[in-house]
């Protein structure tokens, strides 16, 4: 009788602060990152160091080291992508300066992917509410989610500091480096747990947090490139983070910038909370229409209704930073000549001798290759709605699976062409206000923009062809996209053999505007494209559906 | 045509696991058809070949005279499907789901719509996840019923309703049957099908172990008998027929199968009844009966 009683009052006599539970759901959240998370860690804290010794192959001498602060230090047409450059004259410098804003624009991706993954998902897919029934604080969750992010953060600040010390660099500098980049990760922490309250659906989440790692690249890039407003860049977690200087006299006390950040925006997220209910967002869930309007009816009208907000949200975020770099292209040629190697790499990144053309050519690209990335999320949307039981109900009417699978492939394969179009049109329009010939930049611009489409089909093409024939490994997708993007966009930089770079699509498209329209890689590519959409719908036809 | 479904001999597995093993299942046009089985028995398998949402190892399956995996879209223009797990796309409102199946299924009978949405007490505004379980699978049957189909096809529809919710499903359907519509209700809900169903078939691990008119199975069961006599029962121990005896002075209460029903009742009415209470098997010993005698067999082998 006594062990029963015991038994009874034992949950009783436990804890029951409102932090109850947070350890053990800080394993559960490393026991199911065991993957993803160390692979986030690694790559972040190991690309400092690995580009370490480059800075001594291009600049060999002090000479050349001596002039890089002046000359492209000083051209806010590179500011506004690297940053300010406050000491290029040392190896740590360099690096600080060429690597610090994209660190902390990773790191803030990986802080708003890694808290939104414990707390808004988990609520989505009602898993939260499981453990919630335990004896579970009421905080807990957000708490082992900031943990494990901001956990993740410091690592990764901490290792790189350790790896560009151990190469040699100072070791103040390298902990002001490894710092700025943990502490980014710390803000973009608190800026996606207020988030996760705000959204209903974990897709806005990311979406918000996202977006706020844009616009801080954006307000940092904007103060950067621009003489009487550069206070702007002090508004941003990513200007912070160079703004430390590492390796160039640093200053310690910006550090207490996005720890303050980190406090009050995080405290945000603890005052909403307790002021939302469980699954649900601070912004209310509207009640819809009892009928729907006599246009739904298709397929087609479906999809339209799925895929209209992340396309709408891809086109303006990438036509307003086509229109930011449109802005500042003309500017680019004048002063980044000056140093030999980085023309060099400029051209093989781009081709052509005329460097604004390079510019636009290579910002184009890069616009092209993001927009694959829109591409590989529209065509991986058929997976989503068919493991969430979605795609049952509408196969079971008259809609067959391929009219069902082409309603959401427009959109992959289309809309990815929208994006990309109206980016290219918003960079030509910037540039050609600049330059007073808007017809001909636009026109340039627009053309550089359509090339990109054969290789970003690619790059659908084969998310198309994981969905109808391996649907389990559909994920893969990201992977192919993400190794696409890398060759192409670093493999130049880091002289990489030929073969490898030929694996990236995006390696055979003409540099446009500057270089000639070859049309066989078109073809080639266009070819692949279509045999791996048609290989991915044959497969959809035949495999079993769930 | 005769039969609305006709699967012979269907087999389908997923990697090792077989879910299928066989199965017969015969539905008649304009019947109620009960499909009945415990969880993982392979309902919603067959479901989904008949859908031809999954492609078929081998069998014969035929729908409405077609083959399901061929001519799904012009079979799918007949039908109505209610999954057992609805999921709403979250940014759309339930009134507009209805609306979207109906209209893709090739029309929706307005009046009926509205009726139904009276009837299951549902508000077509809410959107997808603001729904409940109950709520969204009242979405799924609301489109269906209100769809102009030959065929209702229903796995396990009924999971998430309120008892009161079931008994406005229960009705619906009945309207459906006198509509001439053909309806297979796969079902773990034994009552449901015991309400509804002019046929049952049951399965099991993948195969049809049962199939035919309420009846008919009952035929080959056993009827409960409380008697109260007017003397002391006299010779129902010897009868192999009965089972479970139970002797309370002049009180009696036991099991008899069915053909021997006649002459048990002829022999207690020699001594005299006082009261009688009989009481035909329910679906649900029809369904332990069966079960836990495979399970005991499976079990001493």
């Amino acid at each position: 009788m006594t062990a029963t009683l015991e038994r009874l009052e034992a949950p009783v006599t436990g804890p029951s602060h409102p932090f109850v539970g947070t350890w053990h759901l800080t394993r559960l959240a490393l026991r199911r990152d065991r993957i993803v998370l160390p692979l986030w860690i690694v790559i972040l804290s190991v690309i400092p160091s690995s580009s370490a010794g480059t800075y001594e192959t291009i600049y060999p001498t002090v000479a050349d080291r001596a002039g890089l602060t002046a000359s492209i230090g000083a051209n806010p047409s590179v500011a506004v992508l690297y940053g300010p450059a406050f000491d290029l004259s040392t190896a740590g410098g360099y690096g600080a300066w060429r690597l610090g804003g994209f660190m902390a624009v990773f790191i803030g991706l990986m802080a708003v992917f890694t808290v939104t993954r414990h707390t808004r998902a988990e609520e989505d897919t009602g898993r939260a509410e499981l453990l919630a029934s335990a004896v579970l604080g009421r905080y807990a969750a957000l708490t082992s989610a900031v943990l494990v992010s901001g956990g993740a953060s410091l690592l990764i600040g901490l290792i790189s500091a350790g790896a560009l010390a151990g190469a040699g660099l100072p070791t103040a500098g390298a902990f002001a480096f490894g710092l700025s980049t943990a502490f980014a990760g710390l803000v973009f922490t608190a800026i996606a747990a207020v988030a996760a309250q705000l959204a209903e659906y974990s897709r806005t989440a990311n979406g918000i947090g996202a977006a706020a790692v844009g616009v801080a690249f954006l307000f940092r890039a904007i103060g950067d490139s621009t003489v009487d407003t550069k206070w702007i860049s002090w508004l941003s977690p990513i200007g912070w983070a160079q703004q430390i200087r590492p390796f160039a006299v640093e200053r310690w006390w910006v550090l207490l910038l996005p720890l303050a950040a980190t406090v009050v925006i995080g405290a945000i997220a603890y005052i909403l909370l307790p002021r939302r209910d469980f699954g649900v967002g601070i912004l209310p869930p509207r009640p819809g229409p009892a009928e729907a309007v006599p246009s739904l009816r298709t397929p087609l009208a479906l999809a339209w209704r799925l895929h209209r907000g992340p396309l709408i949200g891809w086109t303006i975020g990438l036509a307003v930073c086509g229109a930011v770099f449109g802005s500042i292209a003309s500017g680019i040629g004048d002063i980044v000549g000056s140093s030999e190697q980085t023309r060099q790499i400029l051209e093989r990144m781009g081709g052509s001798d005329v460097m604004t053309d390079t510019f636009l050519a290579a910002m184009v690209g890069i616009f092209g290759m993001t927009a694959s990335l829109y591409g590989v999320q529209a065509a991986l949307r058929m997976r989503g709605e068919e493991t969430a039981n979605r795609v049952e109900p509408l196969l079971s009417t008259s809609v067959g699976r391929l009219r069902w699978a082409t309603s959401h492939l427009v959109f992959a394969f289309l809309g990815s062409a929208v994006v990309v179009v109206v980016t290219g049109v918003a960079m030509g329009l910037a540039n050609g206000m600049r330059t007073h010939d808007v017809s001909g930049s636009v026109g340039d611009t627009i053309v550089a923009a359509l090339v990109q489409l054969p290789a970003l089909w690619v790059i659908v093409g084969v998310t198309v062809a994981l969905f109808g024939i391996a649907p389990k490994a559909v994920s893969a997708a990201w992977g192919v996209a993400g190794a696409a993007l890398l060759i192409a966009m670093f493999g130049p930089v880091v002289n990489a053999p030929q073969a490898v770079l030929d694996v990236s699509p995006f390696s055979h498209i003409p540099k446009l505007p500057g270089q000639d329209v070859t049309a066989t890689p078109l073809v080639w590519l266009s070819g692949i494209a279509v045999v791996t959409l048609a290989a991915g719908l044959a497969g959809w036809r035949r495999r079993d559906v769930g | 045509m005769d039969n609305a479904i006709s699967i012979s001999g269907l087999h389908k597995s997923f990697g090792r696991t077989k879910a299928l093993n066989g199965l017969d299942l015969q539905v008649a046009t304009g019947e109620v058809h009960g499909f009945l089985g415990p969880n993982g028995a392979g309902k919603s398998t067959t479901v989904r070949v008949l859908l031809g949402l999954l492609h078929a190892d081998s069998g014969d399956v035929r729908l409405l005279g077609g083959d399901p995996w061929k001519d799904a879209t012009s079979l799918h223009r007949r039908l109505a499907y209610v999954p057992g797990d609805v999921n709403l796309w979250p940014n759309l409102s339930g009134g507009e789901v209805i609306d979207l199946l109906g209209r893709l299924r090739g029309g929706l009978d307005q009046r009926r719509r509205k009726e139904l949405i009276e009837r299951f007490d549902l508000d077509p505004k809410k959107k997808g996840r603001t729904y409940s379980k109950g709520n969204r699978q009242k979405v799924a049957i609301v489109a269906a019923l209100a769809s102009n189909v030959d065929v209702l096809i229903m796995d396990e529809p009924t999971s998430g309703l309120d008892p009161l919710m079931e008994a406005t499903f229960q009705y619906a359907i009945q309207e459906e049957r006198e509509q001439g519509r053909t309806v297979l209700l796969s079902s773990h809900i034994l009552a449901e099908v015991e309400a509804l169903c002019d046929r049952v078939s049951i399965i099991r691990d993948g195969r049809t172990v049962e199939t035919g008119t309420l009846a008919d199975m009952r035929h080959l069961t056993r009827t409960s008998i409380i008697a109260e006599l007017a003397g002391p029962p006299n010779g129902l121990a010897n009868s192999d027929l009965i089972h479970d005896l139970k002797v309370e002075g002049n009180k009696v209460r036991f099991d008899v199968e069915t053909k021997a029903l006649d002459d048990v009742l002829k022999q207690l009415s020699q001594v005299g009844v006082r009261s009688l209470t009989s009481q035909p098997p329910t679906l649900e010993e029809l369904f332990l009966r069966h079960y836990t005698a495979e399970t005991a067999e499976s079990v001493a082998k």
